[in-house]
């Protein structure tokens, strides 16, 4: 066969990967448990069939005891059957609606606070110490601060059913808090970092405070501030999972928290590499989105 | 072609510097004193070159003038304000073109054009613009990034918007100095063109000796720093327009280039002020007569002649 | 006449696809001899790098052929040295171990001592003994620029090439490195091709200076022979009459194929008459009561034709 060295190079890029999937479900076999059918004689003389789950980790289910278990939730996506038995896309999208909203209040807050950061020097001061120690709080230790300071929240429609209630609105909270960080610190990093023959530029043309800022400040910024947006959305949805675990909210999450309960371990597999995979999307989406940006 | 007549040069101040001080505080405490007691006068219409070693501080006077470095001490009048703090009534060329790269080249003359002629019309603002940018040379890169285009036309938008916003003064801080030798004197000849149009009053920085000659007025010389101060004054006598052919080949064009290097090379470190045997070139003796505050109790007012 | 060591014959290049192809280079033949200094002098963007390319064999020509020895040249090798502008020094390396990597691949026959004794060689000959265990950051661009010119030499190749060696070196680094190149090469007498965008620099180190004309695609102009004696003088230059007429023959040769490169293309442009405004002193009422900008004069308009 003749391949081209490009025609190489793309049979390269999907073989070696599929070839590193099929390893780890190998191993992932090797592991796991599996149902073992004995015939004995019990103690009274009868032949009696035993299921026993033996194995290097016998509770995990194999490969395709897992895709069995789970080819309802993934061929039927957007099916309804319970509060917490939906389709896995359902789920998916419904913890997405949530983490855009909060990750939205994270930009809204978090960039104008890096401008600040970055413009002014005091502020800089006197703010450093405390963003620093926010900084590296746990969304899980954020989440009850939330549910108490929002607890009188209740929004409810027409019905009387509530559609916006403290959990809700701790959620939103915890994410939009846990995400904006990298958001103020890139910005602020990027704003110190606007070369100074641009503030020249505006200097020299007299140009006013809201002309520098949008026609300066921000474009010269951007890349950093899509470096910070990239990384919020990363947090934003690692927060998610926690958060809806706490609250109980439908969800990815939600559901990965309710299987535990249940014992249904095949599900939790399943969350996990849905939740991966969205997160792989997401930042690629970002990436795209910040390479179109660097050719302005 | 063009039919706008250039006014003849008035023989009236522009600028002018007078007991100009730039210092730093030192680390170890004291000051560190980059410009010392600089004195310039220049005439409007003139177009005058600071030379000298780098590090000399020639960089931090024009940056006086253009209000991006504070005056420690000493006074600057442009058309008889004090200036304090930068504006568009001064066109600055860097080194570096600083165009904002997110802006194609018009955007980036049109951001100064729409500051200085808001009164104008969006048509007339664009027009204004694609007219400097055309002189300049770009008509057909105009809507490029500067990304897209070369060292030498990104300096051509420099000078584009520099003299769009028909300033008061012009102050180039080496604008050639990181092209190749060949794109300098392409762009010398556009620079030329468009000084000799619009004669705009010019202070520009330089170490090359051959651009000081064949585009100014004036070569003001500086000593070596610290405590930098004017060390000669050479006026070029070639008339306008010039022809870097004609100059090139006239054997007065090198006694100035001899009388530059010279100066450059063996008479750079002497400080007039502290020479008690200092005698002026008579176009020093000229500028020195201009300031009555430096005679005679700083120098002595002698010609070379005397 | 010897035979000559490097030569191009009826070279053309291009680049692109087959229908977007552009030709850079056109119909270049040139001719080396042993022992000789040839500066090639054109502007930046003018195919330089793509010429020198062809003569280091990164490069094949799209027709004609660039011989060596009256062999054709097939990829690169030790018996052409090559400096470039951007150093290309590793980095981890000392001066001495860089050198040392292209000595060892040239002479891999020779005992330690010999190759020890070689690389302090050309590194005194590039004034360099004093930095020879720095590491290239350690370094100015004019010392990593020796070094890269150490490097060359210490290959003992056939012919040296250099691709504007010094362009990315400030003026006052730039002269001192002419200085000692041109020393180095009356004591060694290498063969050298030499690509720079400063006339000056090619007429101050070169037997020959051969522009490189900047027509769409580029072809080589009339040679210029320097019978200047050496060692040349860089300030005693500046009175030569000889000099002078070489530089402004360079100068305005080069400045006139430029010009007569450029496409013109005649365009009607409206300078309207309008004076700025003054911004620096903020004086709002001024504005208000005045509609419209002031001019020099309401019908003056100026028009003007420009080749691009």
């Amino acid at each position: 066969m003749n391949l081209t060295l490009f025609q190489k190079l793309k049979l390269e890029s999907v073989m070696l990967p599929a070839l590193a999937i099929l390893g780890c479900c190998l191993i992932w076999y090797v592991i796991a448990g599996k149902s073992v059918t004995t015939v004995k004689t019990d103690d009274w003389g009868d032949t009696v069939k035993v299921t026993k789950r033996s194995g290097i980790s016998a509770d995990l289910p194999t490969p395709v005891e897992t895709w069995t278990a789970s080819k309802a939730y993934i061929t039927d996506p957007f099916a309804k059957r319970g509060e917490l038995d939906q389709g896995i896309l359902r789920f998916t999208w419904l913890s997405l609606k949530l983490v855009a909203q909060g990750y939205f209040l994270a930009l809204l807050i978090g960039t104008p606070i890096g401008f600040l950061l970055g413009l002014s020097k005091k502020f800089s001061m006197a703010f450093d110490p405390i963003i620093q120690i926010l900084r590296p709080v746990s969304p899980l230790a954020w989440l009850p601060l939330g549910m108490i300071l929002f607890s009188g929240v209740k929004v409810m429609d027409a019905g009387g059913r509530t559609t916006f209630g403290a959990s809700d609105a701790a959620a939103l909270f915890t994410i939009a808090i846990c995400a904006m960080w990298p958001t103020v610190m890139n910005t602020a990093v990027g704003v110190r970092a606007v070369p100074q023959d641009y503030l020249n530029v505006a200097k020299v043309l007299k140009l006013s405070r809201t002309k520098t800022l949008w026609k300066v400040l921000v474009p010269a910024t951007l890349p950093y501030m899509f470096t910070g947006f990239r990384l919020s959305l990363g947090i934003a949805w690692l927060v998610i999972v926690a958060v809806e675990m706490l609250t109980g909210r439908p969800g990815v999450g939600g559901f990965l928290w309710q299987q535990y309960n249940a014992n249904s371990f095949a599900h939790i597999i399943l969350c996990i590499n849905v939740i991966g995979l969205v997160g792989y999307v997401l930042d690629r989406l970002m990436s795209l989105a910040e390479s179109k940006l660097k050719t302005a | 072609m063009s039919t706008v007549s250039v006014p003849p040069p008035k023989k009236k101040t522009l600028l002018e510097i007078s007991r100009l001080w730039k210092s730093y505080p030192a680390p170890g405490g004291g000051e560190a004193v980059i410009v010392k007691d600089f004195n310039l006068k220049l005439e409007e219409g003139e177009f005058a070159t600071l030379i000298g070693h780098s590090g000399c501080g020639k960089s931090t006077v024009l940056s006086m003038v253009a209000g991006l470095s504070e005056v420690t001490k000493g006074g600057i009048i442009l058309a008889g304000r004090e200036t304090t703090d930068p504006g568009p009534d001064r066109g600055v060329v860097f080194q570096a073109p600083c165009l904002l790269p997110w802006q194609t080249a018009f955007e980036n003359v049109m951001l100064g054009v729409n500051q200085v002629y808001f009164t104008a019309s969006k048509a007339e603002r664009r027009q204004i613009t694609e007219y400097y940018l055309s002189v300049v040379g770009l008509s057909d890169s105009m809507h490029k990034y500067p990304g897209e285009l070369s060292q030498g036309m990104r300096q051509r938008v420099g000078i584009a918007r520099a003299f769009a916003l028909q300033p008061k003064m012009l102050l180039l801080d080496e604008p050639f100095g990181m092209l190749d030798a060949l794109t300098r004197f392409e762009l010398q000849q556009v620079l030329l063109e468009l000084w000799r149009k619009f004669r705009i009053t010019t202070l520009m920085v330089t170490h090359d000796v051959d651009e000081a000659i064949f585009l100014s007025d004036r070569v003001v010389m500086m000593t070596d720093g610290p405590e930098a101060e004017v060390g000669d004054i050479l006026r070029i006598p070639f008339a306008r327009p010039r022809e870097r052919k004609v100059i090139m080949e006239d054997p007065q064009y090198y006694e100035l280039r001899e009388h530059l290097i010279t100066f450059l090379n063996e008479r750079s470190h002497l400080r007039p002020s502290k020479d008690p045997n200092f005698r002026p070139s008579p176009d020093m003796a000229a500028e020195l007569a201009s300031h009555p505050h430096i005679s005679p109790a700083g120098m002595r007012l002698q010609t070379s002649a005397a | 006449m010897s035979q000559p060591i490097l030569s191009l014959k009826n070279v053309s290049k291009g680049y692109g696809a087959k229908g977007a192809r552009t030709e850079v280079l056109r119909d270049i033949s040139l001719e080396v001899r042993e022992g000789e200094f040839v500066a090639i002098v054109g502007y930046s963007g003018s195919g330089k790098t793509t010429f020198i390319n062809m003569l280091a064999g990164l490069l094949k020509p799209d027709s004609g052929e660039v011989l060596l020895d009256g062999k054709p040249i097939t990829g690169p090798g030790p018996d052409r040295g090559l400096v470039f502008q951007n150093y290309s020094l590793l980095p981890w390396l000392t001066v001495t171990e860089n050198i040392a990597l292209a000595v060892d691949s040239v002479f891999p026959t020779w005992s330690q001592e010999q190759k020890s004794a070689h690389i302090a060689k050309y590194i005194a000959m590039v004034k360099l003994t004093k930095a020879a265990g720095k590491l290239p950051r350690e370094l100015s661009g004019g010392m990593r620029q020796r070094v890269s010119v150490a490097r060359a030499l210490a290959m003992d190749s056939r012919v040296l090439l250099l691709d504007e060696p010094l362009s990315a070196l400030d003026a006052l680094t730039r002269a001192n490195l002419q200085d000692d190149i041109s020393e180095i090469w009356q004591s060694s007498r290498k063969t050298v091709v030499w690509i720079t965008n400063d006339p000056d620099e090619a007429i101050l180190l070169a037997d020959r200076v051969i522009p490189l004309l900047p027509t769409a695609p580029a072809t080589l102009g009339q040679a210029i022979d320097i019978p200047l004696a050496r060692p040349r003088d860089r300030s005693a230059i500046n009175h030569d009459p000889q000099f002078k007429a070489l530089r402004n023959q360079l100068i305005n040769l080069l400045l006139a194929a430029k010009e007569k490169s450029r496409t013109t293309v005649s365009k009607k442009l409206v300078l309207p008459d309008i004076l700025p405004e003054d911004i620096s002193t903020p004086n709002s009422i001024q504005y208000l009561t005045r509609r419209g900008p002031r001019r020099r004069s309401e019908e003056k308009r100026e028009e003007l034709e420009v080749a691009s």
